[in-house]
Parts: structure tokens; sequence; C-alpha cells
């Protein structure tokens, strides 16, 4: 090869130049193309279910007058039996017939019992329980609308006509009448935050999926948390790098990968099964997750473990720190951080976990809020599947609804990580 | 018995070398014993015919050495040579070095360092080192200090620990410096400060001997010469194994030196007849500058 000048090796770099800078201007432009993409997705998932699942935090409600008649409620004497056994649907039936005196036909009667929901005669027994000096009484009460009305009513502020289903001209006519005379609003749902699960979707509520998310969620912590670090402080800290440990860490990697339903059999077959807990219970549902989350928990947290400099780790030893001093005084805390990422991650995986979780039973219709972990429960993004497949249009709204439930959780979970690992974080 | 037989090569004393160019130096000479004066009296670690292998490597070819009480010896050569390597069999660092194993009788006051029944813990107390990069815990400086006396369960007392703290690092000649920021951490030192309180830390805990692996290499001049004034403070108190890329330094500090080529041990003789009159043609060679 021959010598260049000076001269000539500065013309071959300008010539080249102006295509070093085109090439570096398109390797920007595709990263924040990528990130342009990434944040539309965003935006447009979040939109669309807040528009859609907004509706589902108001609740059309009627306003009743309410006379407690003895002899409608079929009640001679006061006692706690014939309060629990009262006629409330007859009170309930009287209210309305009382507010719409004209209707006379048996099939519009009927209909007209429809116009409230089937939760409201409930209402009222636990209200004369608690008071029963309202015997004989009368009172003025708020009650949650069917949920055909409902959603008649919801659909109005979108277009005059708005949507009917199975809602009548009669129905429709009525529910205009009681606009009127402001006995017809909308009110804040508080029932879809205090109840269960339940087929009529005016009375249905998250609170039981998310109490059973949330006890899920702490038995798997609980035990992937622990019994994962320590896996990974001993693969990384104590084994013998050999041909068992190879095994060991090429069968966690693949555990990492195989598909969640396989683990629900998995539960289904060795914890149910065989070890007889209870069905359907946030126990047996943590225990699946567990076994899910527990190869994502240990290869980051041997990753956070590699990460701690060795300098530290031979300042302690040459102090005459013995092996587990070196982990637990110097190793453990700087790789903290870097765990408590990967146990984040795995937790926001377990919970919005669905198909192993079916596997075992969570996807039973249970109406109660789980008081423990061996109680029947559901969770989150079960609770959202099982919405999404029921046949009433009110569903739809309470289905996004969920969504945002769930990502609420899902983001005070993760931001309460972040803070605790800014808090934890140390340099070096 | 001033030298002694090494590894056999097989190959008879070789002529001298016409030119001692870097590349030739070290294919040409071949060690076959060690001069100078490896033992004394009144040594502290004796260690015998001392091999130490890599998985299949050797690094160190049957070195044998006596440091003595209250004596500063320093080991020069160049790198990847087994200094560092030798200097980390005294306290059994290179144990958790996968693959590494150590042949050879090593002796601290005449209790084997090696053996099934030798605990490390202890063996370290009284075996302190300090590293070439200065690694203090991110903890506070008086943590790192305290740290020591605390896993060994030396100070039963807060007072008698406060004590110990400003001792050692008053002897590691920083006190003034940290006193009133103790709470600091110390990983907010500058690096001479970091690698004294290094020091600090090791004789917080009344080691025997320190060892200290190229303690400066990390420092400028000035941190380096406040570090070999406390060396040669130190020695009045404990025994010192320094390994050192500066032939200044081991001059300045030592009172005898070792030179290591490629695993074995050269030379050892007093620092000044090293550095005046050294005996074999590599010594003198790495000291007049001509490789290394």
């Amino acid at each position: 090869m021959t010598d260049l000048t000076q001269a000539q090796v500065r013309e071959r770099i300008e010539q080249r130049l102006g295509s070093r800078h085109r090439k570096e201007k398109l390797f920007r432009g595709l990263g924040i193309a990528s990130i342009a993409f990434g944040v539309f997705a965003v935006l447009l998932l979040f939109t669309d279910i807040i528009s859609k699942g907004s509706g589902a935090f108001v609740q059309t409600a009627v306003q009743l007058e309410i006379t407690y008649d003895p002899a409608v409620l079929g009640i001679e004497e006061v006692n706690e039996e014939s309060l629990t056994w009262a006629n409330f649907t007859g009170v309930v039936r009287e209210a309305l017939r009382a507010r719409f005196p004209d209707v006379s036909s048996r099939s519009e009667k009927r209909e007209l019992n429809t116009l409230v929901s089937t939760g409201a005669p409930f209402t009222l027994r636990d209200r004369l329980q608690a008071n029963p000096e309202l015997l004989g009484k009368t009172e003025t009460l708020w009650f949650a609308a069917d949920d055909d009305v409902d959603t008649f009513v919801k659909s109005l502020d979108d277009s005059a006509e708005g949507f009917r289903g199975r809602t009548s001209d009669q129905m429709a006519s009525w529910v205009q009448s009681l606009k009127e005379s402001g006995q017809l609003e909308k009110r804040f749902n508080t029932t879809f935050f205090t109840n269960g699960d339940s087929r009529e979707p005016e009375q249905a509520g998250i609170r039981a999926a998310l109490v059973g998310s949330l006890l899920t969620l702490l038995v798997t912590l609980a035990l992937s948390f622990p019994i994962g670090v320590a896996a990974a402080i001993y693969l990384e800290e104590y084994a013998p790098k050999n041909r068992w440990t190879d095994l060991i860490e090429v069968n966690i990697n693949n555990l990492a990968a195989v598909p969640s339903i396989v683990f629900g059999l998995l539960g289904l077959a060795i914890f149910i099964n065989f070890f007889e807990l209870p069905r359907s219970a946030p126990l047996v549902g943590g225990l699946v997750l567990t076994l899910m989350t527990l190869p994502t928990i240990i290869i980051s947290s041997r990753a956070a473990l590699k990460s701690v400099p060795p300098s530290i780790r031979e300042a302690a030893m040459g102090m005459g720190a013995s092996r587990m001093q070196v982990v637990l005084h110097h190793v453990l805390p700087l790789a903290m951080p870097g765990m408590l990422t990967g146990a984040i991650i795995g937790m926001a995986q377990a919970l919005g976990e669905t198909a192993p979780l079916l596997m075992i039973g969570m996807v039973a219709f249970i109406v109660d809020v789980p008081g423990g972990i061996t109680d029947p429960a559901t969770v989150l993004p079960v609770q959202i599947f099982l919405w999404a497949d029921s046949p009433e249009r009110a569903f739809v709204e309470r289905t996004s609804a969920a969504i945002m439930v769930l990502l609420s959780f899902l983001i005070v979970m993760n931001a309460s990580a972040v803070l605790l690992r800014k808090k934890l974080e140390r340099r070096w | 018995m001033n030298t002694m037989t090494l590894e056999a090569t097989g190959m008879t004393a070789p002529a001298k070398p016409q030119t001692l160019e870097n590349e030739t130096v070290d294919s040409q000479i071949k060690v076959r014993e060690t001069v100078g004066a490896p033992f004394c009296d009144n040594a502290k670690l004796k260690m015998r015919n001392v091999n130490v292998f890599y998985s299949e490597t050797q690094a160190i070819h049957n070195v044998s050495l006596d440091i003595g009480r209250n004596e500063v010896v320093a080991m020069i050569g160049p790198s990847g040579c087994g200094k560092s390597t030798f200097l980390r069999c005294l306290n059994r660092m290179n144990d958790t070095i996968e693959g590494c194993r150590v042949e050879g009788d090593l002796t601290l006051d005449d209790e084997p360092i090696y053996g099934p029944k030798v605990d490390v813990v202890p063996l370290r107390a009284r075996v302190g080192m300090v590293f070439q990069k200065p690694n203090p815990f991110p903890k506070s400086i008086y943590e790192n200090v305290a740290y020591g006396p605390k896993i060994h369960g030396i100070a039963s007392r807060r007072a008698e620990l406060d004590e110990i703290v400003e001792n050692s690092l008053r002897r590691a000649g920083l006190w003034s410096e940290v006193k009133d920021r103790l709470d600091k951490p110390g990983t907010g030192l500058s690096g001479g400060q970091q690698q004294r309180l290094c020091i600090a830390r090791a004789i917080a805990v009344s080691p025997e001997v320190i060892l200290m692996d190229e303690p400066c290499s990390a420092l400028d001049p000035i941190a380096t010469a406040r570090i070999e004034e406390l060396i040669d403070e130190l020695r009045k108190n404990y025994t010192i194994a320094i390994v050192t890329h500066s032939m200044q330094q081991a001059a300045r500090v030592s009172q005898r030196t070792a030179y290591f080529h490629l695993g074995h041990l050269v030379e050892v003789n007093d620092t000044e007849t090293v550095f005046t009159n050294p005996q074999h043609e590599l010594t003198e060679a790495y000291i007049t500058g001509r490789f290394g």
C-alpha cells in the first residue's frame, strides 16, 4: 500500500462525512419513530379503555317513596325472623305503583317492576333490620336502576334517541317522567367498589376480585421473593461451577419460558389433587404464581449479585468476614435494588396472569369478598375475563372499568417499588 | 544456605545474550535457582516450595521465602510475574478464585496457613490486606473502620469501639482530616484518603501482618508519599509485605526486596544490595529498565 499524504487522507475523510451524517440522522430518527409508535399505542389503549370504562363509575339511581306497611310486608310481630322474611319486594312494587298510578295492565305492571334493580328489596331489608322503628313509616330513598335502564339513560347523553336495546317505549316514557320530576339521576357508583361479582351488572363490583388479587399476590411475594433470593445467593456465591450447576441454570432459564397454563395444570395436579388444598383459593393461586415468577426473580437476582463489584467482596473477605457476613453485610444491600426490580417485574406478571388461575378454579362465580387466603376468590384479570364474556350490555363498561382498576393497581405497585429502590440505592 | 535449587528446566546455564532486548530476555535466560538470601532468622512468615496453579497453568514455581518480624519486604517484577498471586497466598485470598490450587508449606509463627483444620476467618484477622484499588465499603467512615472489630467481636462497648476507630485512623494519618465527618460515606473521600481509610480498616483488628498489593498504583505522588511514610511508621508494630511496580518505592520503604520473574523467585536480598549490586542478570536487566 502506498503512503497517503495528509491532504489525501483528509480528502477521503471529508468525502465520507456527508453519508456518515445522513446515517447518524437516520439512526436517531428510527429511535424517535419507535418511541413515538410506543407512545401512540399506549395513548390509544388508554383513551379506548377510559372512554369505555368511565361510565361504570356512575350509576343511574331512581328515587322512590317507600312505605314500610306492615300489611304489605306481612309482619305481625317484630322479630328477627319476620324482618328477614318479610315481603320487601311488595313494598318496592307498591312504591313504583304509587309513583305511576295509571299503570293498570298486568304486563305493564310486570314491566314497571323491572325499573329498579332486583337488589332494591335487600337494601330495604338491611335498613329495616338496622332500624325496626321505621315500620309503618314512610321515607324517600334512592335505588339503583336496572342495568337496561342504566344503559339507556347513559346512552341519552350521546344521542337524543339513546340506545334502546331491551328497553320498551313504555319504559322510556317512565324514565322521561322520572327525569322531569328529578327522581332519576346519575350518582357515583359506590357499589362498584364495595360489592363482589353479581349476575346483575348494577350490583356487580370489583372489590372481591381486588381483595382476591391482593391476597394472591401477598402469598406469591411472601414465597417467591425469599426462595428466589436464597436460590440466587446460593447459586452465585456458594455453588461450585460444575455440570450440575450448569444444568440447574439451563433449567431455570427453561422454566422462565414455560407457558403459564402448564403451571396451572401442575398446581391442579399437585396442590389440589394431591395435597387437597381448597379450590379457587388465593393460597393455591399464590403457590402456582410462585412457581411461575421464581425463574424471573432468580435470574434477575443473580444478575444483581453479579453486578456487585468484586472489590467489595474482597475487602470484606480480607477483613476476615465469613461468607455469610460478606453476603449479608455487603453484597445483599448493594444487590437489593436490582433484586427488587426483578421481583416487581415478576409480581406485575403474576398480577396479570389469568390462564393458570383458570386451571385451579379461580374462575368460579364468587360473590363474597374473600376474608382469607383459603376462602374462594377470584382475581382482577379473571374478573375482566368473566365480565367480558357476559351478555349484558352494562358489563361492557364494567369490563373496561375493571381494566382501569387493574392498571392503577399495577401503577401503584410499580411506583412504590421505584420509590423503595431509590431509597435503598447506594453508590460505590 | 543462601541459594536453593528451583525447578530444573533441563537447560544448561545460558550463554550471556549479546543483546538484552525485551523479546529475547524471557526466552533465553532460564531461572534455575533463587540467588541472594531468601531466609532469615527472625521469620514471621515462612514459605517453602510454594507452587500455585490456576487450573492447568502454573503461576508460581517452587518459591521459598521468609518474611521477618517488623520488616518490610517488597516484591517487584514485571506484570504477570506472579507477585500478587504469591502475596494472596499468605492470607488465602486465592481460595476465592475458581480453580486455584496452592501447594507447599506456608506457616505463620510456625502454624500452618493451609490445611483442613485451619479456619480462614482468624487467619485473615491476623493477616490483613490492603488492595490495589482503594475499596472502602459504601458505608460511613466510622462503619468502615469499625467493621472488623465488630465482626470479630473485639470491642464490647461503644466507647471501646470509638477508641479503636480513633486510634486506627490516627495511625493511618487520617484522623485530623476526617474526625468531623465520621458519619459521611467513605466513598466520598479522595483516592489517597480512601487508601489510608483502607489501611485504617486493616489495622483496626490489630493484625500481625499487613499485605499490600500495589497500594499506591492509583494514587498521585503526594498521596503516595504519605502512604510510604505511613508504611515506615507501621513497621514498628507490623510485618509488611508489599507488592509494587515502582522500584523507587521498593527502595524507599523496604528492608528486603524480592524479584519475581515469570512465576520464579529470581533474587532476594537486602534492598540496597538488590538495587546497587544485583546478582542475577534478570534482576539487573529489570532494575536498569531494560524490560518490564
